[in-house]
């Protein structure tokens, strides 16, 4: 499930940020910010997939870069809002 | 105002050339046409009568047929220097600044322009000592291009001018362009074309039978940041600065044509029509653009301020699909590439002034160099403020008052906005600290580049380069006036006073003037102490207090609202246009061999699906398109890109 997510994810900021480039090589654990990856914009745009391929409804408090800020984190963050039950 | 191109040296049919050379400058000087030309030496003159209008026609010779010069300007202060040159005997056979010149440098040599107060480029024939001599003024407001061929130097205020030079043509540099896709515009004497340079400004060539040299004849200088200031007293400053302004705007009125002023509805040009509305006892005519979106339109504030002042008023409209009709034109004139497209309202913008048969508009540019109008200034002292305590989640929110008009910024978190303007990270040490999220921000651009144009550049820096550009006394200035060095000597030449500014209104025959970049003007606030100029968070703090009485308070006391125009969005809807699609396919890319065709597809389908995309796909997006135009008009089909060096 995991791997999908990184997959997933992966795939999005390959074409979304990246812009196809398959050759650049995007570590796991690489900062997204600090390797001019994404932007404020790109925040936004990176929640909305997060929101949309994943029915996960992100609240302000989850948007932060310990969330958000490289694959891994991003898959670790999404992979934890799935597992989570939703409350009657 | 006016355009020139020349020769020194071996041309064989010098005054054919001229023709040609000028010819290809004409919209600049629409009303006259002239040609000299002597054994070894050209120049060729279109001109823009704006003073001395019956009798000031260039090239213009000195009674003894010595001195011959060509003039691209206005001397502002001529009136007192002719005044002067009389006392001492000199007799004067116009009513022209351009005599001026002749007189002062036949007094002085090459150190009269130390007396000029102006916006000015020309070239001067000296026939008695063989040489010619080129200068350009200090802020650089006019151009001036030139190029070594066959051992002849050639210059022109247009490389369009050049390019009719028998075996010059136009190559992009790579360099140029890497410095353009990080710090917007190349650093001269770089430009664009491969081989062809600009005279820096604040410089002076000299060619001769032994070559040709440049050197500078002024430099923007600030005081050690711990040198007792000069201006203790504010109210003191405040009179000084408010003689001083009233001054610049007072001379730069002269003109035997009627004269205008922009009117963008923010504090600096309001302050300019102002002064100049009282200046005007005929009245004061203003122009303005408009735009369809409200977060660009600033027209309730322009007309505000017309009618406070009472001047006759008109503006263009900037409607959606209006971007895109005149930016291939907008980078024929500008000749470079440029990241956003804010020069084409300008061009708009001054076609108008031209439709209403004004040859000279006030503007209120520089006055955010000079007294530190631009958010980065801001940025930085928040940045640094961050930077004290690097955890803080409090800081960082500071970063959201900054930019109350970007909406992408406005939803984040104190943490990404932290590390968006790395905040606590980037050393406090760093020469371009103040610049380093915008660089950094901008290079990101340079993701698109091709993989044969990132080789050829290997591992060039074009921020390493600035700051090897850098003055020796850099590091003993505040921070702030650092940063304001880094703008008023790179980024107002090489952008704001070029690709906004001359190219855009001699497109339409349009003489900008400012009077915010009057040189006394400059060094004056140059020496004020930072927090007159940045007051905690208020910009341009003692320019209101010198100023408050002039305006009404809903516009002295408006925050910055930086001129920006639509972006990529200009180019998709209504907006596309064929050639649009075009420059940016797959064909042409490659043809051009600078960028990813796969991924610059990519981002062409992502900016027409999204308008509202980030700073770096829209800068990449106009960036790349203005690339591809520069090529196609300049270079034509046969693409050709010469090596990094």
């Amino acid at each position: 499930m995991t791997e999908t997510i990184k997959d997933s994810v992966k795939a999005f900021i390959i074409e979304n940020f990246l812009f196809g480039d398959t050759s650049y090589e995007l570590a796991d654990t690489a900062s997204l910010i600090e390797n001019d990856i994404i932007d404020s914009t790109g925040v936004l745009e990176l929640v909305a997939f997060i929101e949309d391929r994943f029915g996960i409804a992100m609240a302000d408090a989850d948007i932060v870069p310990a969330n958000l800020d490289s694959l891994a984190r991003i898959s670790a963050f999404i992979a934890a809002k799935s597992a989570v039950p939703v409350s009657a | 105002m006016c355009g020139f191109g020349g020769y020194f040296g071996s041309v064989p049919d010098g005054k054919a050339l001229l023709q040609k050379m000028t010819a290809a400058i004409a919209h600049r000087g629409p009303d006259e046409q002239g040609v000299f030309t002597a054994p070894q030496a050209g120049l060729g003159h279109v001109r823009l009568s704006i003073v001395g209008l019956g009798d000031g026609q260039q090239p213009m010779s000195d009674a003894t047929g010595e001195l011959t010069i060509a003039f691209n300007g206005e001397i502002f202060n001529y009136v007192e220097l002719r005044d002067e040159l009389r006392a001492k005997g000199r007799r004067f056979r116009t009513s022209s600044d351009t005599e001026v010149i002749l007189h002062l440098y036949d007094e002085m040599g090459e150190d009269c322009v130390s007396r000029l107060n102006g916006d000015f480029a020309f070239a001067l024939w000296d026939n008695r000592r063989r040489r010619m001599l080129l200068a350009r003024d200090r802020m650089g407001v006019r151009p001036l291009f030139y190029a070594m061929r066959a051992g002849t130097l050639y210059f022109a205020s247009e490389v369009k001018a050049l390019l009719q030079v028998p075996g010059l043509s136009a190559e992009i540099d790579p360099i140029a362009l890497d410095q353009t896709f990080t710090l917007w515009a190349p650093i001269a004497p770089r430009t664009p074309f491969k081989d062809i340079f600009e005279l820096e400004p604040a410089s002076l060539m000299i060619a001769d039978e032994r070559g040709a040299t440049a050197r500078t004849y002024w430099n923007l200088e600030f005081p050690d940041r711990d040198a007792p200031s000069r201006h203790a007293n504010e109210g003191q400053a405040v009179e000084e600065l408010r003689a001083l302004l009233t001054d610049a705007t007072r001379i730069r009125m002269r003109a035997d044509v009627p004269v205008g002023s922009y009117l963008s509805g923010g504090l600096d040009s309001s302050i300019v029509s102002a002064l100049a509305a009282g200046m005007a006892p005929q009245g004061l005519r203003t122009f303005s653009v408009t735009f369809d979106s409200a977060e660009h339109d600033e027209s309730a504030f322009q007309n505000e301020m017309a009618a406070t002042l009472g001047t006759d008023h008109k503006a263009v409209a900037c409607q959606a699909g209006d971007i895109a009709k005149v930016f291939p034109e907008v980078i024929r004139y500008a000749e470079r590439p440029v990241l956003r497209t804010a020069p084409a309202p300008l061009y708009q913008l001054s076609g108008l002034v031209r439709d209403c048969g004004l040859k000279v508009v006030l503007t209120g540019e520089g006055a955010d160099e000079v007294f530190a109008g631009y958010d980065i200034f801001k940025e930085a002292r928040v940045r640094r403020f961050c930077g004290r305590q690097p955890g803080s989640r409090m800081r960082p929110h500071l970063f959201r008052k900054l930019y109350p008009y970007l909406p992408g910024l406005k939803q984040q978190s104190a943490e990404y906005l932290a590390a968006f303007f790395g905040a606590g990270n980037d050393p406090l040490d760093d020469p371009l600290f103040s610049h380093r999220p915008r660089l950094k921000g901008t290079a990101a651009t340079k993701m698109f580049f091709s993989g044969d144009l990132r080789a050829r550049l290997a591992d060039y820096d074009a921020a390493d380069e600035l700051i090897s550009r850098l003055p020796d006394a850099f590091g003993r200035w505040h921070p702030l006036h650092q940063a304001q060095y880094l703008e008023s000597r790179f980024l107002l030449p090489g952008y704001i006073l070029s690709s906004q500014g001359d190219r855009m209104a001699m497109a339409h025959g349009v003489e900008g003037r400012f009077p915010f970049l009057d040189h006394r003007l400059v060094e004056f606030a140059a020496g004020l102490p930072p927090e007159m100029k940045l007051n905690g968070l208020v910009e341009k703090h003692i320019l209101r207090e010198a100023t408050k009485d002039l305006l009404p308070a809903s516009i002295g006391k408006r925050t910055k609202q930086p001129y920006r125009a639509p972006d990529s969005h200009s180019f998709s809807g209504r907006g596309e246009l064929d050639y649009v699609r075009t420059a940016m396919g797959e064909e042409a890319i490659a043809a051009g061999g600078l960028f990813n065709a796969k991924a610059v597809t990519k981002l062409y389908e992502k900016c027409r699906a999204r308008p509202a995309s980030g700073f770096r796909d829209n800068a990449a997006f106009v960036g790349i398109l203005s690339t591809q135009l520069w090529l196609q008009t300049f270079t034509g089909t046969s693409v050709r890109t010469a090596e990094a060096a």
